[in-house]
């Protein structure tokens, strides 16, 4: 059945947007952040309110999703991510699910315990029909959203003068900074890139996902297990991860209702035994 | 001296009796006759602390951070549950039998945490969690899935002592539970095994070429922990009657993890203080702020992170090192 | 030395456990309140509250000549902690009553408690049929069992739907309500082509409504809970399920009153049961919804109405037995109640303590520029349908 393809690939597609800002910090700068879903939930409510209480179009909150989400990522990493990329893992952990506590309460506060919905403008609504698959208009949206995306990132961190100095900082920050790379501004940058791409995920999954305060929380496994499945070593890894996740989990639930939930655990778990880096890891680093 | 009488001498020290061990464990005794109105909460943080010990065991001992350690509490009170609802209704059985169960489940999955990262661990653990979350969701017959497992009516401890309303028999068998286990994870602890551990985790590839195999003894430990954290699974189910789902949620995970640190991990103790902490400011800023309780512990834990957890967690240590006359290196 | 810190801990604590030793008043009836105000339900436990505020300031704070206090506090949606919060409420804060309870197992969870304690609880929201069987000191205000999922099915086989496909989510209550309406719906000639369960974690509908589809049925009978349920309708829509000419009929949890507005447009026309609508026509319900918007500014839904009758229900007690507060001589005068609710008329059977209340079905439709739930056909005096039998 395409349209359970089609469905799929869209779920993927969104789950990569929503993680791969969680990969850059997580392969690039070695960071556990575990508050990256609070990142999204904050790129949707920051597309609520403009759309809800301004009127504004969905395609202006998604760059603005992108931008507040970043500006605020840019401003945590300067007062306290900063401190911690030497600390270790646990306190990472803990630091990050602090965070996400505390969105969790301050959304709560100011937004309400209930769903928040957004209406899509008319063009992104219903479905079309191409040779029998049903597409909807709004997965179809985010599947290009995406694609534009993997590209664009995939570009950035190759080719680009800002990636190489990014992954000199990373490889070794004290010998990146003697060459005269500002390693402190690449981090925040790169940080930002990181969070504003989960808000942008948020904005975007707002309508299919839905969002409430406890989103953190509940799209957490997901996140990782992209980030852990794909590795962290690149963008295509979880790119692919995301892709089979969405696809699994869609079609799993289509076919085996019954078993659909234990799907993505199982293969999860599966794949961390085998490959306890990840799928698509460059063996032999770290 | 030689090395022979130093160690031995080291080990002893290590499991003499502190004055502020022997006063915590009288407050608590003492706390049945001084506080008949608080038992409940008082049974709340005895389960809490054991499952905090139990995690201390291996994130204090033996270096293994778990975001998923709510497996084995979960599979505890499932456990218990059942046990007391089809077959058994005495709870020391019920006990045992949690405990069992659980730390054959913890042997079996044993074999995910030697490998990879902390990373890889966090996920597998947290997969671990997850599968069994579902799977006593889906298994309906058994767990009463959604609903929760009802039923249970517990006989006696012991087909002597029955469980109260104001909880204080409650109390006194939780109590005596987690004295009896604390005890004996303080021996495993101060034998040269707890040392070995504590070796694998400074330095794993040196504690090999001195002989010492990781593998067996984080296979050992993780095996001992689950085993604790279904008895206090089971202990949650005897005194509450009742298993619930959210058993096996990711927040308990969490809680646990959270508890450990606010007591600082790698002394035992800290489970149980931090379980005292925890328990007691959850209550009081839910009673204080229903609704936003958890701004707060997500604060209290950034602060922590951000001071540093050594400074916070460590300073009675360098405090008693520093009276002594040491340097801080040998107090722990 | 190294006990220092220790010691003052415990200190602290204990200060902190005595500091919390009740007050008590002779003339003042305490009721305990247990919401999950925090978690996944925060919203459930915020219109209960709503609407047992609401019912305080409109009939004022006496009942049977005793002045009545609330005593709120959060469960988060544990069970044990609604366990242990019961528990401390009745045998410290010493509650003549109980209210709440969000979910079924946090209500199955304080049965023993209360069972032992002889102390009424009055459940709000839980909904599912086995809990009232648990305790002798249970009364319900919210809804019993798939009361409202039966008359959905008489209509619908009436209207001329006749192959249907259901959809609930895969819990306790799910399974109730899919249970009632496959058992009416086929009694009066109806036929069930496929039965969809969603897990109760769902972040995506898109595969479960393409079964539905691909099922071709006249119509897909929907039970979700209030949260979810808006999003669900909007997948709906947007896969195009109505166009496919599939009818979406479900119980008033899919178009819940508080999300309505949200949902928008697409939740036009859609059919549901359900035992309470914001815009029921009778003046207890105007000034009720007045009163909750006025004080806690949000629309109240169907749980709102469960604390006010659950107010009312513990007020209506209390004045049978003239402020005795004795737990069994309580849940006695709770048996029978009968009263005009905001929601119409309902009462509590005698012999199971749960509600009987009308079942209406309604249709959304677009009043003063809201949405609403307009109700166009009553079932009258509907009991929990698998204890009735």
């Amino acid at each position: 059945m395409l349209t359970i393809l089609f469905d799929g690939v869209a779920y993927g597609m969104l789950l990569f947007i929503l993680a791969c800002g969680l990969s850059i910090t997580l392969g690039l700068m070695n960071f556990v952040n575990l508050a990256h879903g609070a990142f999204a939930m904050a790129g949707g409510y920051v597309t609520v309110i403009l759309m809800n209480r301004y009127g504004i179009s969905f395609y202006w909150c998604l760059p603005a999703a992108f931008l507040v989400t970043a500006l605020v990522g840019a401003i945590l990493e300067v007062t306290l991510y900063r401190r911690l990329y030497r600390a270790s893992h646990l306190d990472q952990v803990l630091f990050s699910i602090g965070l996400v506590f505390m969105a969790i309460a301050a959304a709560d506060y100011f937004m309400g315990g209930q769903q928040q919905l957004i209406n899509l403008p008319a063009e992104l609504r219903g479905r079309l029909d191409l040779f029998g698959i049903g597409i909807g208009r709004s997965r179809l949206f985010v599947i290009l959203i995406c694609a534009v995306l993997v590209v664009a990132l995939q570009l950035a961190l190759t080719r680009t003068r800002f990636g190489s100095q990014l992954r000199a900082a990373v490889d070794d920050g004290r010998v990146a900074r003697g060459l005269g790379i500002n390693v402190s501004t690449i981090f925040v940058l790169t940080f930002a890139l990181g969070s504003g791409l989960a808000g942008l995920g948020g904005a975007l999954g707002a309508d299919m996902l839905g969002l409430d305060p406890n989103f953190p929380l509940k799209f957490l496994i997901y996140f990782m297990i992209v980030v852990t499945v794909g590795g962290t070593s690149s963008i295509t890894g979880p790119f692919i991860a995301a892709l089979l996740l969405g696809i699994a989990d869609v079609a799993g639930k289509y076919y085996l209702p019954q078993a659909g939930a234990f799907i993505i655990y199982a293969v999860m778990i599966l794949v961390l035994i085998l490959r306890p880096n990840g799928l698509f890891s460059r063996e032999g680093r770290r | 001296m030689t090395h022979h009488t130093q160690a031995s001498e080291f080990l002893n020290a290590r499991h003499r009796w502190r004055l502020w061990e022997i006063a915590l464990w009288l407050l608590a005794v003492a706390a049945i006759f001084i506080l008949p109105s608080q038992l409940l909460i008082l049974t709340e943080i005895a389960i809490l602390a054991l499952f905090a010990v139990s995690l201390d065991l291996i994130l204090g001992y033996a270096g293994i951070v778990s975001l998923g350690h709510t497996a084995f509490f979960g599979l505890g009170a499932y456990a218990a549950g059942i046990l007391a609802r089809d077959y058994v209704s005495e709870p020391v059985t019920g006990l045992v039998f949690a405990g069992l169960i659980s730390g054959l489940f913890g042997l079996a999955t044993s074999f995910l945490v030697l490998r990879g990262s902390d990373l890889t661990r966090l996920m597998t653990t947290f997969g671990v969690a997850m599968l069994l979350a579902e799977l006593g969701n889906q298994a309906t017959w058994l767990t009463g899935g959604a609903d929760g497992l009802s039923g249970i009516s517990m006989s006696p401890i012991l087909g002597l002592f029955e469980f109260d309303l104001y909880g204080r028999n409650g109390y006194i068998y939780c109590l005596a539970v987690l004295i009896v286990l604390t005890f004996v994870a303080r021996r495993i602890v101060n034998s040269p095994f707890g040392l070995s551990l504590m070796a694998i985790k400074r330095n794993p590839r040196r504690a090999a070429m001195l002989g010492i195999s990781p593998k067996r003894r984080i296979v050992a430990i993780y095996s001992v922990s689950a085993a604790y954290a279904g008895m206090a699974g089971a202990l949650l189910a005897q005194t509450t009657n009742f298993v619930s789902p959210d058993v096996l949620a990711f927040h308990r995970s969490a809680d646990v993890l959270l508890v450990l640190v606010i007591g600082g991990a790698g002394y035992l103790y800290g489970g149980i203080f931090g379980a005292i902490i925890f328990t007691l400011l959850r209550d009081w800023l839910s009673v204080a702020t229903p609704q936003y309780w958890m701004f707060w512990i997500g604060l209290i834990l950034v602060a922590i992170v951000m001071i540093g957890r050594e400074r916070l967690t460590g300073w009675p240590l360098l405090l008693a090192a520093r009276l002594r006359g040491k340097p801080a290196e040998d107090a722990r | 030395m190294i006990t220092r810190r220790h010691l003052i801990a415990s200190a602290a604590a204990i200060a902190m456990l005595s500091a919390a030793a009740p007050s008590m008043a002779a003339d003042t009836v305490k009721i305990g309140l247990i919401l999950p105000m925090t978690g996944p339900f925060a919203s459930t436990g915020r219109q209960v509250e709503a609407g047992v505020r609401a019912y305080m300031a409109l009939n004022g704070d006496t009942a049977g000549g005793k002045k009545v206090e609330i005593v709120l506090r959060d469960d988060a949606g544990t069970a044990d902690q609604t366990r242990r919060i019961a528990q401390e409420l009745i045998v410290n804060d010493k509650v003549s009553m109980l209210m709440g309870f969000g979910l079924t197992p946090l209500a199955m969870a304080v049965a023993p408690v209360i069972s032992q304690a002889k102390v009424p609880a009055i459940i709000t929201s839980a909904t599912t049929s086995a809990i009232m069987s648990k305790s002798d000191y249970f009364a319900r205000t919210s809804m019993a069992g798939p009361q409202s999922a039966v008359p959905v099915a008489t209509w619908a086989a009436k209207n001329g739907l006749k192959r249907v496909v259901t959809l609930v989510t895969d819990y306790g209550p799910g399974h109730d309500i899919e249970k009632g309406f496959t058992d009416e719906f086929k009694k009066d000639g109806g036929e069930i082509v496929e039965a969809v369960r969603v897990p109760l974690q769902n972040p995506d509908f898109a595969p479960f409504l393409q079964r539905v589809r691909d099922a071709k049925p006249d119509a897909v009978f929907v039970f979700v809970p209030a949260g979810v349920g808006s999003l669900f309708m909007k997948q709906f829509v947007d896969r195009g399920l109505a166009d496919a000419g599939i009818k979406l009929i479900a119980t008033g949890d899919v178009t819940d009153d508080d999300l309505l507005g949200a949902i928008g447009d697409p939740a036009l026309g859609v059919i549901t049961g359900h035992f309470y609508s914001a815009a029921h026509d009778s003046p207890e319900n105007k000034a009720f919804v007045k009163q909750v918007k006025d004080t806690a500014k949000i629309r109240p839904n169907f749980m709102a109405v469960g604390g006010f009758d659950a107010m009312h229900l513990a007020y209506a007690a209390l004045a049978k037995t003239n402020g005795d507060t004795d737990g069994t001589k309580l849940i006695t005068a709770m048996k029978g109640a009968e009263w005009t609710s905001p929601r119409g008329p309902i009462s509590i059977d005698p012999a199971t303590r749960d509600i009987v209340q009308d079942i209406y079905i309604r249709k959304v439709e677009k009043k003063d520029g809201e949405l609403y739930n307009i109700e166009f056909d009553t079932f009258k005096k509907i009991h929990d349908p698998f204890v009735a039998k």
